[in-house]
């Protein structure tokens, strides 16, 4: 078997300068072309791990490591990691006031690009315009200011939209789901199931902690995180045993470890 | 014709500047400030006798008038007064050469990528390069409109009463110790005169009339926007202004008269030795719109308070201004309304970045005059702070006579983010690029007023500016 796309291995992590440890051994494998749900009660570490992957400086691993492509990437800094091929949907994206979408999606495509190439900028456009149509987003849109005055559901669209443009390897999405209509949920889904038919390698790790989501993007696989560590980990049903029986059970068993 | 004694006068040998031929009026300038140099000036530029008086009067209110102890630091500006020429004639500012200039000045020039010939210009070794073509057709366009625009000394040349009419109406001697100060020995600067109901298309550009005087160190311009006319005048370019002297001290005065319109833009980027200390002042008139768009890069210390008297009723003033405080630099810019008559309305938009020991101030004054009934001002000042040590401070200084004044007044002051800056970074932008993305955001509502290729060269010499400060 070919080498998992990502590769987490035993990684321990804490916010750097403090001393309480949020991720406490995590082991996970994406394969190329699998979607793996990430699901787990508030505060278990989910947003941790997804920053961690994507090298947030916040926080300092203590141990463990991360594969990506086979290639540890913890020395590399989170631009790097970017143009490598992983692509990380905020659960609270930044605001950018007076740096439009287009103007910050043609800079960051650009910067995936060879010193002092750049990318034809009618061919930019249409990428842009084809995607934003496919997530129904308004033309005017790409004008705005990034995130500047969005509204929950358009920040976390404006996310979908930078992962199609960009086009990673590897898509860990962050929450995307929380806060969307349902209308607005199956158009971001679609989106995401859209990318992976055009992308057969594409890997995405879903982070929820509704089952709602799964009912449109189905996940090859479903782990479930409990105070820094996968506490368990199982086939699509799995979400369906969550939703009926909550995470009670999980913690009871957690305690009994 | 100006006598050559002077020259034995003043000891020629000694004059690392003592420029001599046979045919020019010969002027020779020592360090300091004294009334005998500013005879000189006025004689050399064969200047009429109410000119000299008007100077010798300045000078005498300049030393009679205290050092300022607000805005800067300016304890050791006294020293470098002493040192300083008052007056060079533009021959002697081109003895100067290219080998002079510091290296770091010449990168700048490289990194801009500005062409050779204006490369020297901008360092003031050389005045005359292509431009002055696109200039002289400009101007004839201009002059079947009736436009004049000249340098300052051509105004007073060529236009006596009109000059004499306006001069120093509104930016008066005593005003303060440096407008005093320019008064007495103003050199180079732009005279200009919108005719009544005249609609300039093309933005007069002094960057266009360059000649070595265009820069002087007490630059003096007075324009005059007549009924209804409108214009654009941009004064200044982006690339570093380097000058082997340390002090500017710049008056510029408009009239903007009944329903015109007028707008200056001035972007300035002095070499980090630099005290700059400028008076930059318009009369509003009735139903008059007047836009300052006043950017400042580089100096020791600038301060700079572009103000609009409105004077009749429903006036408008705007004052837009971006300031940058690299490390060791002090930027203590704003802007003064005072609001003289009924309905006048104005906007202060000010956008400053400070970075390592730099330091932006905001100082704005509003003033509203009793009987100024139905004021409108509104006064809008952000700092961004680039990183730990650099540091920014506000002085709102608000006087309202009149109480159906609304005065709006709103101040922020962020710090780049580390969740923006990771935002970016994960999406591939290098921490430099993502820095500079965010500069460029924050500047981007006065960035866009200007000019496209003003806008650029701003944003590309903000970048170099920056280039380093991330660790
Ligand atoms: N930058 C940080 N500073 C302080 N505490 C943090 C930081 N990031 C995460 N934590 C803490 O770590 C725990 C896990 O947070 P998070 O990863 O956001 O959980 P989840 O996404 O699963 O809800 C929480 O207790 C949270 O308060
Ligand atoms: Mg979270």
């Amino acid at each position: 078997m070919s080498e998992p796309l990502l590769s987490v291995r035993g990684l321990r992590a804490k916010v750097d300068g403090e001393d309480g440890e949020i991720l406490r051994g995590v082991d996970l494998d994406v394969q190329r072309g699998e979607v793996h749900a990430l699901m787990g009660p508030n505060g278990s570490g989910k947003s941790t791990l997804a920053k961690v992957i994507a090298g947030h400086p916040a926080y300092e691993v203590t141990a463990g490591e991360i594969l990506f492509e086979g290639e540890d990437v913890l020395e590399l800094e989170p631009d790097e990691r970017s143009r490598a091929g992983i692509f990380l949907a905020f659960q609270y994206p930044a605001e950018i006031p007076g740096v439009s979408i287009a103007n910050f999606l043609r800079t960051a495509v650009n910067s995936r690009l060879a010193e002092g190439e750049e990318m034809d900028v009618f061919g930019f456009q249409r990428t842009l315009t084809e995607k934003m149509e496919m997530l129904k987003m308004d033309p005017g849109f790409a004008a705005r200011y990034v995130n500047d005055g969005f509204s929950g559901g358009e920040k976390k669209r404006n996310e979908i939209l930078q992962m199609a443009v960009l086009r990673p390897a590897l898509g860990v999405l962050d929450e995307t789901d929380s806060g969307l209509d349902i209308d607005a949920l199956k158009i971001v889904a679609s989106g995401v199931n859209r990318l992976s038919e055009a992308d057969e390698a594409l890997g995405v790790l879903l982070i929820t902690h509704y089952k709602r989501i799964l009912n449109y993007i189905r996940p090859d696989r479903v782990h479930v995180m409990m105070a820094g560590r996968i506490a368990e980990s199982g086939g699509a049903s799995l979400a369906d045993k969550l939703e009926a029986e909550g995470y009670d059970w999980l913690h009871r068993a957690v305690a009994a470890v | 014709m100006p006598r050559n004694e002077t020259i034995t006068e003043l000891g020629l040998d000694e004059y690392k500047y003592g420029f001599v031929t046979e045919d020019k009026p010969v002027f020779k300038a020592v360090p300091g400030l004294s009334e005998d140099i500013v005879r000189q000036i006025s004689h050399h530029k064969e200047e009429p006798q109410w000119m000299l008086e008007f100077r010798l009067k300045a000078l005498e209110v300049y030393y009679s008038k205290p050092m300022p102890k607000w805005g800067g630091d300016l304890s050791k500006l006294e020293d470098t007064l002493d040192e300083i020429y008052f007056y060079l004639k533009p021959q002697d500012q081109m003895e100067r050469s290219w080998d002079d200039v510091p290296q770091e000045i010449k990168d700048t020039f490289e990194k801009l990528g500005i062409p050779e010939a204006e490369r020297k210009a901008l360092a003031g070794v050389g005045a005359q390069y292509e431009s002055e073509m696109v200039y002289h057709s400009l101007k004839e366009q201009w002059e079947e409109q009736g436009v004049i625009f000249e340098s300052i000394e051509d105004g007073l040349a060529k236009h006596p009463e009109l000059f004499r009419q306006y001069f120093s109406t509104v930016v008066p001697t005593h005003d303060n110790k440096f407008a005093a100060l320019n008064s007495a020995v103003w050199s180079g600067g732009s005279f200009v005169y919108i005719p009544k109901g005249v609609k300039v298309e093309i933005p007069l550009q002094a960057y266009f009339r360059v000649n070595a005087e265009r820069m002087g160190q007490f630059e003096r311009t007075l324009i005059i926007c007549e009924e209804g006319a409108e214009a654009h005048y941009i004064e200044g370019c982006t690339a570093p202004v380097y000058s082997t002297d340390s002090f500017h001290s710049g008056v510029i005065e408009i009239v903007v008269k009944k329903g015109a319109r007028f707008r200056y833009t001035t972007i300035q980027n002095w070499s980090n030795n630099m005290y700059n200390l400028v008076t930059q002042r318009a009369l509003v008139h009735e139903e008059a719109k007047m836009e300052w768009l006043d950017g400042n890069l580089g100096s020791k210390l600038t301060m700079k308070y572009p103000s609009c008297y409105l004077v009749g009723e429903r006036a408008h003033g705007e004052i837009l201004s971006i300031a940058y405080a690299g490390d060791g630099q002090h930027q203590d810019t704003g802007g003064k309304v005072i609001h003289a008559a009924p309905n006048t309305t104005s906007q202060i938009t000010s956008k400053s970045i400070s970075k390592g020991l730099g330091r932006s101030s905001y100082r704005g004054l509003c003033k509203v005059y009793d009987g100024a009934e139905g004021a409108k001002s509104n006064v809008e000042c952000d700092a961004l702070l680039l990183d730990e040590t650099s540091r920014t401070d506000t002085y709102p200084y608000i006087e309202i006579d009149e109480n159906t004044a609304s005065i709006g007044h709103e101040a922020t002051v962020s710090k780049v983010g580390d969740e923006q800056l990771f935002y970016l970074m994960s999406r591939g932008l290098d921490e430099a690029e993502a820095m500079a993305m965010i500069v460029r955001g924050f500047i981007e509502p006065v960035a866009k007023e200007l000019p496209l290729e003003y806008a650029i060269e701003l944003n590309r010499l903000i970048e170099l500016e920056m280039e380093g400060s991330v660790g």
